[in-house]
């Protein structure tokens, strides 16, 4: 069942989320600035759910278009 | 009628609703083992996304979060990291296992291995600590809804009565419609969870603050420390957010019934899109946290976190909308201990049962012994809901991290040919051992660490050193 693995560009792309969310924490997590009254930290990762979404959906449209090129691979 | 009425027969109301959508979901289908457990491969994009996301919200959800939120503070965000980057990493991972499962007829997590390993031993001992780890989840659940009902119906049904009556309705729509029930379920479930979760994350901070804003501010002028990590806890730092929230995405969808749930879908790209939306689910966790943060100042000092939102929901609303909370709560641990219960009682009978002790069933006696067993498995929880069990508390702990142990096996054998059944096997005990030993002696986080991510790295380790020595290269 050696599955076809997905392509560098689409490995960088979901890497992104990561670096945001995760490995970063360091650099983000503080309560200041404010924004719309919410603390940093949680406005943030708040802002990352969505960018994240659309990183998977950008993923989504790269690796839709190479499978339909690759003609049935 | 009395605010105790009111609220009784709300929630009472809206879970007979729940319970007759999710009897009618199988009607005119022959229940088989197939139809039961994966719904007969025939999920399109939302019956799926509710499925999902009718499984990732929990009780834990409702009472965990908030309750992390009043107790340990800042290190609570990482529920909002590790859900959204699960979802990246299902991308990748779920439409291979569909591709797989739909091939070779695949309906449990063990099938995969079995199919891919080729190692009954190692399949049954994949079932095994399946079964282990979602009992006590499927306890936690059964639990969780008899607090929730008593509270917010004002003590008007007890716990035990609350947990008979929401059990059997729970087990008799398992039994008749399978996972179809579930999905169907839950788009009551989440619609009212939804509803519910914006009234008291927007309303109780604007009932005792004047607003979120202002929440915030007397939260960060009172305890400085408490909105950021480690907040309110010694040990929960940077170190532990980056190694809990990496073990965490990884280990979403290991879960025995997240994993067989993506063999529900109609094709790989419905499991794919479903990946691009799922992540926009989890901004409804803000506002429960919203009311977690805010019952910090509400009602401080309680010895039970979990406990905290309730309490401070009955202060803050109306009957009427207690009642809805309420039964919003109910159906949010009825849905998930349903798709737990049909889960592992499908792992016994198929994946223990079976080949353990009667080679010879058929797949229409396994089911029927799936059946039975989703009866003595609810019949077992309502007597340890009643009479309370300490152990259950401890492999709880292991859970979520225990699962995610299955990941080196299902990553390497999606992905890489050379991956051989011995060494993912040594693994797979390693990892779990180191687990076991970590955390019931109470060094979880070890040294900074989640022991999870410790017990992970090692078991990967031994996964791949295992498979480059014993298997050829090619």
């Amino acid at each position: 069942m050696n599955a076809e693995k997905p392509s560098a560009t689409a490995v960088v792309v979901a890497a992104i989320p990561f670096a945001a969310m995760c490995f970063s924490v360091a650099w983000w997590d503080r309560i200041d600035p404010r924004i719309f009254g919410l603390p940093f930290n949680m406005m943030w990762l708040l802002c990352w759910i969505v960018l994240s979404s659309v990183c998977i959906w950008a993923i989504y449209r790269l690796e839709r278009g190479k499978r339909r090129n690759g003609g049935g691979k | 009628m009395s605010p105790r009425a009111i609220a009784l027969s709300i929630i009472f109301g809206l879970v007979a609703l729940g319970t007759g959508m999710g009897l009618l979901a199988g009607v005119r289908r022959k229940m088989d083992l197939e139809q039961w457990t994966v719904g007969g491969r025939g999920f399109g994009f939302l019956l799926m996304y509710l499925l999902m996301a009718g499984e990732v919200y929990t009780t834990f959800s409702f009472l965990g979060a908030s309750g992390w939120a009043y107790s340990r503070g800042g290190p609570t965000f990482y529920i909002l990291a590790y859900l959204t980057l699960g979802c990246v990493v299902s991308f990748f991972l779920l439409p291979p296992i569909w591709e797989a499962g739909r091939r070779f007829g695949m309906q449990t997590q063990p099938d995969f291995f079995l199919v891919r390993y080729g190692n009954q031993h190692l399949a049954a001992f994949v079932a095994a600590v399946g079964v282990v780890f979602l009992l006590p989840y499927f306890q936690l659940q059964v639990t969780g809804l008899g607090i929730i009902v008593s509270i917010a119906s004002f003590g008007g049904i007890g716990r035990t009565p609350a947990m008979i009556i929401s059990v059997a309705l729970m087990a008799a729509f398992v039994l008749a419609s399978g996972i179809r029930a579930v999905a169907w379920v839950s788009i009551l479930k989440d619609a009212l969870m939804l509803l519910a979760a914006v009234t008291i994350g927007i309303g109780i901070p604007y009932r005792h603050f004047g607003g979120i804003g202002p929440m915030f501010t007397a939260l960060a002028h009172a305890r400085p420390a408490h909105l950021t990590m480690p907040g309110a806890t010694p040990n929960l730092g940077h170190t532990w957010y980056i190694s809990t929230v990496l073990l965490s995405a990884l280990g979403v969808f290991m879960w025995p019934h997240y994993f067989a749930s993506s063999f529900t879908a109609k094709s790989a790209d419905t499991l794919r899109r479903n990946a691009v939306v799922m992540p926009l689910y989890t901004l409804s966790l803000a506002f429960i946290l919203f009311a977690g943060f805010s019952t910090v100042l509400i009602v401080p000092g309680m010895a039970d976190g979990d406990l905290a939102l309730l309490t401070v929901v009955r202060q803050s609303f109306a009957p009427w909308l207690l009642g809805v909370i309420g039964g919003a709560g109910a159906l949010t641990a009825m849905v998930p201990a349903a798709i737990l219960v049909l889960t592992a009682a499908t792992l016994f009978a198929k994946n223990l049962w079976r080949p353990v002790v009667a080679p010879a069933m058929t797949d229409e006696q396994v089911a029927k012994l799936a059946r039975g067993t989703v009866l003595a498995l609810c019949a077992v929880s309502l007597y340890l809901a009643v009479y309370s069990s300490t152990t259950l508390v401890s492999l709880l702990l292991l859970g979520y991290a225990g699962v995610t142990q299955f990941f080196p096996g299902v990553v390497l054998g999606v992905f890489w040919e050379r991956a051989g059944a011995g060494a993912v096997f040594c693994g797979l005990i390693a990892g779990v051992g180191t687990l076991a030993v970590l955390v019931l002696s109470g060094r979880d986080p070890f040294h900074g660490w989640s022991a999870g991510f410790l017990a992970l790295c090692i078991n990967f380790l031994i996964a791949v050193a295992g498979s480059l020595l014993t298997s050829p290269q090619q």
